[in-house]
């Protein structure tokens, strides 16, 4: 068994190891950032199974650009809840 | 059985990372998670799909020096499908986020149960 | 007797799961061995790549069959990430209609918090520098796809994302000024109609037995593959558009800049 070999399965190791890292954590944002790592082992895999087109897009869509839309959703979640906080404010001091 | 696996185990890690991703699918209640599953399921596919292609000890399906022939390069139909699959799997995921930021907008939640019950008290007010 | 129900289901489907896992790993366990060549699908990749230069003019067979062997798939994707891109503006799109009054502490805490992150300095000096490689990479992929790996989805989407950081660096009025809603629209169905209008005509003359004007040019060289080049072009554009469109309206609620409702804060 080659270093390559050795590589390679611990690559597939750990591409494993950040699935189940996703479903396991609690917290959104770790979720995220896991899965954004999961893509960048996936697009180091490619590369090793000699396919460069996949590997730079998978660096440029998954790692890159679903990562910040999932991101840009958590942001506009917690936007939401903070102006449903500032709308309550204004309804309570209306009626006071 | 478990031999054959360790053979093919690139192809065997990516049948369980679709399996966890449909795991993920069926019994997360966050949408958010679910879509991490789904984004999963769909790399265990191309996985699957890239290393049907490979052949060892092969380059790159880009001609060199003019050699010609099938027994230089590895298989570029895979490589072509999966390059097609993960643009679109990009935009699925957009109009699923846009969704469920939707979704949040009415119900201020992520839990789908929690939606569920939500939908039904809004229907009993009206 | 919910309760019962619910732990039934949960049973139900973790047995589904490990069923499906376990037939699917059983299946791998039986396919031909990892790094082998499957000797029952060789036909097409025979013919792909001992005729694919001669044929389509490309250095790089991946380009060559989804360019030219397989373009209406191509066409058929590119039309789909157009398609997303509209199902998000419905989604997301900030509109008389859809805000309703309620909201409206909403998009003022979405407003501060998009002049926030133009002011940082960390991120700007990182834009500085590294926003001028990225284009040229992106570019310089985009324009190599019938010879080197890339092509038009992974330089589109490269510039997509160096968009993407250049209006989070810079804020969206430095992108306004010169990608405006009107640009973006333009440009997408210029190219889609581009495509479409091209690998018409090439589909037309091809299967009638006429004759194609397209020169195929010297394999190697940059003006080679024929219409790969510029069906190229067109990809990357409409993927690099879509990118950036899902980012602006996910962040703002509108591709160009929104007279309506950000001139009113």
């Amino acid at each position: 068994m080659g270093t390559t070999e050795i590589f390679r399965i611990v690559l597939l190791v750990l591409l494993i190891a950040c699935a189940v890292a996703v479903n396991l954590t609690k917290n959104l944002m770790q979720a995220v950032i896991i899965f954004m790592s999961y893509s960048s082992i996936m697009c180091i895999l490619w590369i090793l199974m000699q396919s460069p087109d996949l590997a730079i897009t998978e660096a440029a869509v998954g790692a890159g650009i679903s990562g910040t839309l999932f991101l840009m959703t958590l942001k506009k979640i917690e936007a939401e809840d903070a102006g449903e906080k500032k709308r309550k404010k204004k309804r309570a001091g209306k009626r006071s | 059985m478990i031999t054959h696996l360790w053979i093919n185990n690139e192809e065997a890690v990516a049948i369980i990372l679709f399996g966890i991703g449909f795991t993920m699918l069926l019994f997360q209640k966050n949408l958010l998670k679910k879509l991490i599953g789904m984004n999963i399921m769909d790399t265990g596919t191309f996985l699957f799909l890239a290393s049907m292609g490979y052949i060892e000890g092969r380059r790159p399906p880009i001609v060199e020096n003019g050699v010609l022939e099938r027994s230089a390069y590895i298989n570029p139909v895979p490589a072509g499908l999966v390059l097609t699959g993960i643009v679109v799997s990009v935009s699925v995921t957009a109009i699923m986020l846009s969704l469920t930021v939707r979704l949040y907008k009415r119900y201020h939640t992520l839990d789908i149960d929690e939606m569920y019950e939500r939908s039904k008290h809004a229907a009993e007010d009206r | 007797m919910k309760k019962a129900f619910h732990r039934f289901y949960n049973l139900i489907a973790v047995i589904c799961c490990l069923l499906l896992i376990g037939v699917l790993l059983y299946a791998v366990s039986m396919l031909p061995h990892y790094g082998q060549e499957n000797p029952r699908s060789v036909e097409v990749v025979e013919r792909y790549v001992h005729d694919g230069l001669e044929e389509t003019g490309a250095t790089n067979i991946v380009a060559g069959m989804i360019l030219d062997y397989r373009a209406f798939d191509t066409l058929g994707e590119s039309h789909v990430l157009f398609t997303a891109l509209i199902c998000v503006i419905i989604l997301l799109g900030k509109d008389v209609k859809n805000m309703r009054r309620e909201y409206d502490g909403y998009y003022t805490v979405e407003y501060e918090s998009y002049h926030k992150l133009a002011d940082d300095k960390i991120l700007r000096l990182v834009g500085y520098i590294l926003l001028p490689c990225l284009f040229l990479f992106g570019i310089y992929i985009l324009l190599n796809g019938q010879l080197s790996p890339g092509g038009g989805f992974s330089g589109g989407a490269i510039m997509g994302a160096a968009l993407i950081i250049f209006a989070a660096a810079f804020g969206f009025e430095t992108v306004d000024k010169v990608f405006t809603e009107k640009v973006l629209k333009g440009v997408t169905f210029v190219s889609l109609a581009f495509y479409s209008f091209a690998k018409g005509y090439v589909f037309f003359t091809g299967a009638n037995g006429l004759e194609n004007h397209v020169p195929k040019g010297e394999p190697g060289m940059i003006l080679s593959g024929g219409l790969i080049l510029p069906l190229d072009i067109a990809v990357g554009m409409v993927v690099a558009c879509t990118m950036y469109g899902f980012y602006s309206l996910f962040r703002r609620g509108s591709i160009g800049h929104d007279h309506t409702f950000m001139d009113q804060q």
